[in-house]
């Protein structure tokens, strides 16, 4: 069996709750699976008769072997770099302090969720409980761990970034973990798993053809593409939400809402409001990522000239006006 | 002997420690400790007024739409419009869906694994509570994990992912709902009333709404061989659960699932018989003994700080403030919720033992079956010809109140802009209520007084009764201080 210790701290718990929403097989049938088992999760564990503060100087001790260690939320330094905003209940020692002894004797740290992976929804506004990522601190290298840090099974802390975490991401990567088949060449450059973020966000997204046509909803409940008006980063964001849908035949678009590009570092404060898409002279500043300006200028005026009027009018709809059928020419 | 324990606790939404003073076996006093700070109410403070929809949530992974939901009310209410009926319907489905998911997840994987510990090996229904509930292993909790994850479909549907939805604004919900989502969402509601009437209560959810006393359901129990609930109620009269974790405080509802006429489940202060109306303005934290610098008087949230100071309170012992209504500790949740309600079965409960591990446990479930129920004369209300969202203007200047129910009970926002941009935004989330510290009058929060007087015996801090009196609250730490 593999080993997992999971902890929270700075964070919401939202990617455990999600993860709990693993659809067909359950939670528990894909931990099996995995040949997974779990020393410790504040959430599912028993807890009854050993308390977690022993059974972490058990590990740290060397009595038992650590193989995972996953940690949801944030790294708390506040106050002043005391780390007293989170003292593990039971120990009087700040969590941070715990996971910085735990990480060099695990087999593979994992990060689950962006706060863990770079600071997320916390460092936000000035970042007042003084957060960090394990391995990262935004879009720097070294956060709670130094920059070259390796666990023992010589890969870097693992990120599996977003805010939530989809269960795929998290179940399919503790998998290969547990295997051993997990290796560098299948992180990113974020030592994100490449097993969604080789994807962007705008890959299946149901807006596409209103994104071929820049046919832009102006205002939510439309059904045009969210990205020139309503914030959406789904070009420019790592993730295969809408590949791998979420709770079901979900995604954020789908929810009729912009991507707002919770995989990457720096997301919290993205510099405009949220669900507005920036832009300068008109034109919105956040491009697909690997395409020269100028052809996405070209190409986006072309497309509004040729934009068929069924998609301007249904973009601006909440249901389809116009369906698609085809003209008498 | 007088001992002194620090406890912590798991299997609660996030991290708890209870400080228990234990003589002659039995819990002199108890101090209830949130022990995490990250500081949502400073990091809120100068951020656009409409980006409060991407943070709040984020507060917490288990009430994430509760925290969504209230802020669009209170957006809403800064801008002085009100949603479409759809977008209001579609609202409350989303809403209602979290709180069926946190009732039961509270019900399968927090509350009951613990009447599978050892300690209750000799008892005659130990084993088939151990098979049904054991932490992780349990077939009942494999079954509800299953269930669960069907059930969470509708949020896919309607609010594109949970947790964490940017889908419920002011003006409604970001999308329309087609006639063919429609069908889908009753497919899933009907998947969802047969797995609660074959797994959970092994009886038609009618039956299940009309028992309205005690006696009632304890001889609907004694007619059926099955179900987790009656398997609850079982263990429940072997252990008296009804005498444990006694309290009667008043009980605050703001009143659930807004309806064109009022609530479904409507708002009120519960106390004894009587139910008088919530008045916002009684409504202050104190802070005499949480680790922020106090205030000289408890303050109203419209005026509240929220400033780690460069020392902490030597008096405090919890990130938690205290919140207190007209200057009295209450209690929130289901339970208060139900009575607030005048729901005949719990006022029955509430007469005879009060608000107790066996009442708040009861209580949830009952809601389970009645908001059952109602999802499904909401989704089949839906009129997917009607807009579901209408464009409302946010003034840069204003205060306003999102007041709901979350699972766990009363949550209230209360936000101050000014140049567009967010000046304060103070949350008394549920557990506040319920886990609060002690006020400037030396006054324990609800579980404080739940725990003081429980016989714990020569197992200490250790017995279980600790902890079906902490997880009876369905505690969420993470909203507590947020």
């Amino acid at each position: 069996m593999t080993t997992l210790l999971w902890l929270q701290s700075g964070g919401c718990g939202g990617c455990t709750l999600s993860l709990l929403g693993a659809e067909s097989p359950h939670l528990w049938q894909r931990l099996a699976a995995a040949g997974i088992e779990l020393l410790w999760h504040p959430s599912l564990s028993d807890g009854g008769a050993q308390t977690l503060p022993q059974l972490l100087q058990q590990l740290i001790a060397g009595e038992r072997p650590l193989d995972l260690l996953c940690i949801e939320g944030a790294v708390v330094n506040g106050p002043r770099g005391s780390g007293r905003f989170h003292l593990l209940g039971g120990s009087k020692r700040p969590m941070r302090d715990w996971i910085a002894d735990l990480a060099p004797i695990a087999g593979s740290v994992v990060a689950i969720g962006s706060c863990s992976a770079f600071g997320g929804i916390p460092a936000a506004g000035g970042n007042p409980a003084e957060v960090s990522g394990l391995g990262w601190q935004g879009e720097a290298a070294g956060g709670l761990l130094h920059e070259g840090f390796l666990s023992r099974s010589g890969l870097p802390v693992i990120n599996i970034a977003g805010c939530p975490t989809h269960p795929d991401w998290i179940s399919v990567t503790l998998q290969q973990l547990a295997e051993g088949t997990l290796t560098r060449g299948d992180l990113d450059s974020l030592n994100r798993p490449c097993s969604y973020s080789d994807h962007l966000v705008h890959h299946g997204c149901p807006r596409n053809e209103y994104y071929e046509y820049k046919a832009s909803a102006l205002d939510h409940a439309e059904l045009g593409c969210l990205m020139e008006n309503l914030g959406c980063l789904g070009t420019q964001a790592s993730a295969d939400c809408n590949l791998r849908l979420w709770n079901g035949t979900g995604s954020c678009l789908r929810g009729g809402y912009a991507c707002i590009n919770c995989t990457s570092p720096g997301f919290e404060a993205p510099g405009h409001p949220f669900l507005q898409t920036a832009k300068i002279s008109g034109i919105p500043v956040g491009l697909p990522i690997d395409m020269p300006k100028a052809w996405f200028v070209a190409l986006a005026s072309l497309a509004k000239a040729a934009t068929p009027r069924r998609l301007s009018k249904n973009a601006r709809s909440d249901h389809i006006m116009i369906k698609p059928e085809r003209s008498g020419e | 002997m007088t001992t002194r324990r620090v406890v912590p606790f798991n299997r609660v939404e996030g991290d708890l420690e209870l400080r228990l003073k234990l003589v002659e076996g039995v819990v002199a006093s108890a101090q209830v400790v949130a022990p995490l700070y990250r500081g949502f109410e400073q990091l809120l403070q100068g951020q656009q007024a409409a980006d409060a929809l991407v943070f709040v949530p984020r507060i917490c992974g288990i009430c994430s739409v509760a925290q969504s939901h209230a802020a669009a009310a209170a957006l809403a209410a800064l801008a002085g419009g009100e949603s479409p009926a759809n977008g209001r319907r579609v609202s409350r489905i989303v809403l209602a869906t979290e709180n069926l998911a946190d009732h039961l997840t509270h019900f399968y994987l927090f509350f009951m694994p613990d009447f599978a510990r050892s300690d209750y090996r000799h008892q005659p229904w130990y084993e088939a509570i151990s098979h049904r509930f054991r932490a992780q292993q349990g077939a009942g909790s494999g079954a509800w994990l299953q269930a669960r994850a069907q059930l969470m479909q509708v949020m896919g549907i309607l609010a594109g992912k949970w947790p964490h939805t940017l889908g419920l604004q002011p003006g409604g919900v970001t999308r329309a709902v087609t006639a063919e989502e429609k069908v889908r969402l009753q497919t899933l509601l009907y998947s969802f009333r047969t797995f609660i009437e074959e797994e959970l209560f092994a009886a038609d959810l009618e039956q299940v709404v009309a028992l309205e006393s005690d006696d009632a359901l304890q001889q609907w129990r004694q007619e059926r061989e099955r179900g987790d609930f009656g398997q609850f109620l079982t263990v429940a009269a072997a252990l008296s659960l009804e005498k444990m974790g006694q309290i009667m405080l008043p009980q605050l509802s703001f009143g659930a699932y807004a309806t064109a006429g009022g609530h479904f489940f409507r708002q009120g202060v519960a106390e004894g018989e009587a139910v008088r109306p919530v008045e916002d303005q009684a409504i202050g934290e104190d802070l005499s003994h949480c680790w922020l610098p106090p205030h000289s008087s408890p303050q109203h949230p419209f005026h509240g700080v929220t400033q780690p100071g460069l020392e902490e309170n030597p008096d405090g012992y919890s990130w938690c403030k205290a919140p207190r209504l007209g200057g009295r500790a209450v209690e929130v949740g289901a339970i208060a919720r139900q009575r607030v309600d005048g729901q005949p079965l719990l006022q029955d409960l509430y007469r005879r033992d009060g608000s107790s591990v066996y009442s708040r446990v009861v209580a949830r479930l009952i809601e389970v079956a009645r908001i059952t129920v109602a999802l499904e004369q909401w989704i089949a209300a839906i009129d997917p010809a009607q807009p579901f969202y209408r464009p409302l203007i946010l003034p840069p200047e204003g205060t306003a109140v999102g007041a709901v129910e979350a699972a766990r009970g009363s949550l209230g926002h209360w936000l101050r802009v000014g140049q567009g941009r967010i000046e304060n935004y103070q949350i008394i989330a549920p557990t506040t209520w319920n886990f609060s510290p002690r006020d400037g009058a030396g006054v324990p929060g609800a579980l404080e007084q739940a725990l003081a007087g429980t016989v714990v015996g020569d197992r200490g801090e250790d017995a279980p009764a600790i902890a079906h009196i902490v997880r009876s609250f369905d505690p969420c730490m993470v909203c507590t201080v947020h």
